[in-house]
Formats: C-alpha cells, structure tokens, sequence
C-alpha cells in the first residue's frame, strides 16, 4: 500500500464538528491523521469568542437529540458510542420550554413530545387525525440512509397536513435550525430535524459549545490525532484521478493517502486546480442570519422571561428566504441562553437574537456604512421581539452583532451560509475517488447531525475500505 | 486462543462498545442484533474493534459470519489460533 509512504493516512480539511468528530474514528482506529484548520480556533459554524470579558457562543443555541440516558437508538447515544464518549462529557442541561409564536397561534414544545401534540391537537383540532400519520410516517423513515432519493418536504408534509397554517408553523424551527433550502427543506433533513427538535429536545452544556469542543479535541489528541490551527488548505495536488496532497497557505506541502475536507462542496472542489464551475453544477448557499447578542444586567427571568427559545414569525405567511434588504426581522429565533435547567446561573444574562439577512448586501456596504448599519440591524431586531417578549432594552450592558459577512469570514462558507449548498451530496462523494466530503453539505443536520456526518464519512469511505 | 477465549474475547469487545449491556445471558446461536439493542455501526465497531487489537481483517461479505456468536467463534476460531 502506498499509504504509508504518505505523510497521512488522511488529511481532514476543517476542525469544526464534523471533522472533528470524522478525527477521533480515524484516530482512534490508529489512522495517521492531520485536521487542517484555517482559524485560531475549532468550531467552524459552531465555535465561540471573548469580548470585553463575556464568552459569546456562536452558532450554538441549543443542541438537539436530547434523549435521558438509556435511550440507544437516536442520533445522539449514537455518536457518543461512536466517539467512545459517555453523557456526562457533553454536561448537557435540558430546556425549559420552547414556543413557536404566530400571529393567530402560538404552540409550545419541550423535551416531552407528548406536549407538543397535545399542543397541536388543541390548536389545530381538525387537523388531530393528520398530524398522527405524519408523525408515524416520520418515525418509519430511515433518515440517515446514504442513497436515499430527495423528496420536498412542503410536497410530503402537505399530503399529510391540509392546514397551511399548522404546516409554516411546523416548519418555521426546522429552517431556522438547518435548512439551505429557500422555503423548502429535503424530506430527509426534515425528518432529521422533526426528530431532533420536536421528538426529542434541547439541551446545552452548562458552559456552551467550548464544553463540546474541548471534550472533542482532547478526545482527538488523545488518540493520537494531528491538529493544526492557523493551517488552511490553499489548494489540493491530483495526479490520475486522485488527490495526492494539500498544499497549506504557508506553501507547505502534506501528502496523504485520503482527504475529508468538511469546508463545503464547492469550497472543495474550488481548492482543485482544474476547477471550473460549469461541470459541477452546484448550487451556492444563500442562507444566511444576522445574530444580535445581548448581554443583560440581570436574569432574562427577573423580567419575567422564561422561554428557553422562541422561533416567531409576524407576517401573514412564514417566508423563508434571502431576504431582499440587509435583514429581515419580521421572523426570526430568540434564544436565551439562561433559560435552561442549569445547575448554576450563568454568569450574566443574555439573549440572542437571530435573523434572515443577506450575505451579497452586507459584503457590498463599505466599512462605516457596515459599522451603522450593524447598529440599525439591532435597533430593528430588538424593536420587533420587544412586541413577543418582556422589554429588556434598559437591561443590556452589552451588544454585539455579527452578520453574513462575519460568518463567512471566520468559516470561509460562500456567502456566509450556514447550512452550506442546498443539495446536499449524502454519500460524500466526489468526482475525485480518495476525496471527500463530511459536514453541511453532507446533509445530516445541527451540532449532533454535523458530528454524526464526520463519524459515517469517516466510517463509510475510510474505515470500511481498508 | 481457543474457542472459550475467542467468546470471552467477543462479549469483552460487546461490553465496550455497549457498557450498560448485561451480556451474561446472551444466546449464542440466536442473532446478536436480535438479543441486544445496537446498530449497524455497533456491529461494524465489533469489527473494527477485532482489527485494531489483533490486526484480524472480516471482509465485508463475511459481516453475516458474525451475526451470531457461536458462528463468530467459527468463523474466527482458524483466524484467532495463532494469537
């Protein structure tokens, strides 16, 4: 085998949570493996900063596939099998209570399914019979299989669902928390998304995401596992068909037997020398959000706010788009962090507040136009939720917006996207036979989704083939 | 190893990968999957696991070899005797 006179057996471009995770198989199976990674930091999409003293969370509100131990089967005892990881080291606290906020209706949903049906069968009586079907229909389909067939969940779910109005509402949490698509999301994801967020719930690490990362990384290290920061992937070496090495933007030069890349499909393939887009027909990503964080003198509870998150929709139809202005604030996810059954308070208060924007519109505004417009963006955004929540305005001692622009700086995802391509590529195959993909644009979706992505990739296309 | 090792060695492996599993009343000529609640990716850990610490390789279309533990033990019994 020609492996071993490579430098690795693979070279996995991107430490977010799919590379990650895609790292600790890999190593763990006593792969030589190297993460490549442009920023200072792990995460990605997921990741986190420090500013003027407070750890702001970036991607993560909650994470999905809560399950109490014991449960086996669902996504997230599965990855932690898969991971050699027990519960405890993801130190997950279970929400409070989610609502989905409509003008004419309003359902509530928790960690216990059987409210939210209770809930849809009080709102939507005529539509009891329906909503049962689907949810059976839900539970049968095998959303993690690699060939299945892509199916538009508005077409499934409106065979199933005749009130349009129970429809947008179902769907309103499940594209806020993964869809690429505009207005539509792959029956698959859906069903990824149905489970995670309705079936089973959310929680998130006492700390946030940095109690994920670190646990992820020492388990990587630990295996034996390379892992660069400030290393990016300018551009990937092939020769007859295969990719052979990554050539890092410091020039150097590392060959490896396989690459996983989990930075997006086309941001793959734009790494080859001989890409041209007309071949690879692809759509870009277009979804993108502005998140307003604000930290809080007190607990968002003093105010008399105790919704873990809040996913709302003003308009007369839930619309989920680019929007054609800088952000849209007329839908869009109020989470607050504090709102989950902690063992102690967080430090301070916080609630984030996240949009639909446009990536093109923030990109083209020079830097003083951006600076004041980041400033409109959340005097919009807060003037909006202060309608469906108590007023924190005199609470915030601190606030800080970041945008499409952001996004896709620190992620390097085409127009900030943040659920990646809107075709997703299940099999992680590519044109090139020893390169691959893991991560958004694989198609398994949300912090457990992303994790679950790197470890089938890493699995099916490494693990299994040699 | 022999035979009674070989199945010492599979439940120890089992009892990894599923630690909360009480393996001590496992048939062995009743399918694995049928007594015990894990996935195909359990399944192939068993596998991998076998590879990692004895360098045995199962080809793929002999994952069906293994779906019981008396015909693991079989079909592992000439491959495990050496160690």
């Amino acid at each position: 085998m020609s492996g071993s006179a490579m430098d690795y057996d693979v070279l996995i471009i991107g430490a977010g949570m799919s590379g990650l995770a895609a790292g600790i198989r890999l190593a763990y199976f006593d792969k030589r493996v190297c993460i490549l990674e442009r920023h200072h930091r792990v995460g990605g999409l997921s990741s986190y900063y420090h500013r003027k003293g407070y750890d702001i969370d970036v991607g993560l509100h909650a994470m999905t596939n809560y399950v109490p131990k014991g449960v086996r089967l669902t996504p997230l005892p599965k990855l932690l099998r898969q991971l050699k990881l027990q519960p405890e080291d993801f130190d997950l606290r279970q929400q409070r209570m989610s609502v989905t906020r409509f003008p004419e209706k309003t359902l509530r949903f928790s960690n216990d399914f059987n409210l939210f049906v209770e809930e849809v069968n009080r709102n939507f009586p005529n539509q009891t019979d329906n909503f049962q079907k689907l949810v059976a229909a839900i539970r049968d389909y095998d959303e993690l299989a690699l060939d299945a067939k892509p199916l538009s969940a508005r077409e499934v779910v409106g065979s199933y669902i005749s009130d349009p109005l129970l429809v947008d509402m179902l769907f309103c949490p499940l594209m806020f928390y993964g869809s690429a698509q505009e207005n539509d999301i792959e029956f698959g994801q859906f069903v990824i998304m149905f489970k995670g967020i309705y079936c089973e719930g959310f929680a998130r690490p006492q700390i946030g995401i940095r109690q994920i990362l670190d646990t992820l990384v020492k388990k990587y290290e630990g295996h034996g596992g390379t892992l660069r920061l400030r290393n990016g992937v300018q551009s990937l070496r092939v020769s007859n068909g295969r990719v052979e090495a990554a050539v890092l933007d410091s020039g150097e030069v590392l060959t490896a037997a396989r690459i996983i890349s989990s930075i997006g499909y086309i941001e793959t393939l734009r790494l080859l020398p001989d890409y041209q887009p007309s071949r690879f027909p692809c759509d870009e990503g277009q979804m993108s959000l502005v998140e307003s964080v604000l930290v809080l003198d007190k607990e968002p509870v003093e105010l008399g706010y105790d919704t873990t998150i809040t996913f709302y929709n003003g308009s007369e139809r839930f619309s989920y788009r680019k929007p054609d202005q800088l952000v849209d604030v007329s839908s869009g996810v109020i989470c607050c962090p504090n709102n989950f059954q902690l063992d102690k308070p967080l430090p301070e208060g916080m609630i984030r507040i996240t949009n639909l924007a446009n990536y093109g519109l923030w990109n083209a505004l020079n830097e003083e136009e951006y600076k004041a417009r980041k400033a409109v963006s959340l005097e919009q955004a807060l003037e909006q939720v202060v309608k469906l929540i108590p007023d924190f305005r005199g609470s915030i001692v601190y606030s800080d917006v970041f945008t499409p622009k952001t996004i896709h700086r620190f992620t390097g995802h085409i127009n900030g996207a943040v659920y990646g391509a809107p075709n997703k590529i299940k099999n992680g195959a590519t044109h090139i036979e020893n390169l691959f993909i893991c991560g958004t644009d694989q198609g398994f979706l949300g912090i457990v989704g992303s994790m679950l992505s790197g470890i089938s990739m890493a699995n099916y296309h490494v693990l299994q083939k040699t | 190893m022999t035979a009674s090792q070989i199945r010492a060695t599979i439940l120890e492996v089992i009892g990894q990968i599923l630690p909360d599993e009480d393996l001590s009343k496992l048939k062995g000529d009743v399918r694995i999957r049928d007594q015990v609640e894990m996935d195909s990716m359990d399944f192939l850990d068993i596998i991998m696991e076998l590879r990692k610490r004895y360098g045995i390789e199962v080809p793929e279309e002999d994952y069906m070899k293994l779906a019981t533990l008396d015909s693991a033990v079989a079909y592992l019994e000439p491959r495990m005797a050496h160690l």
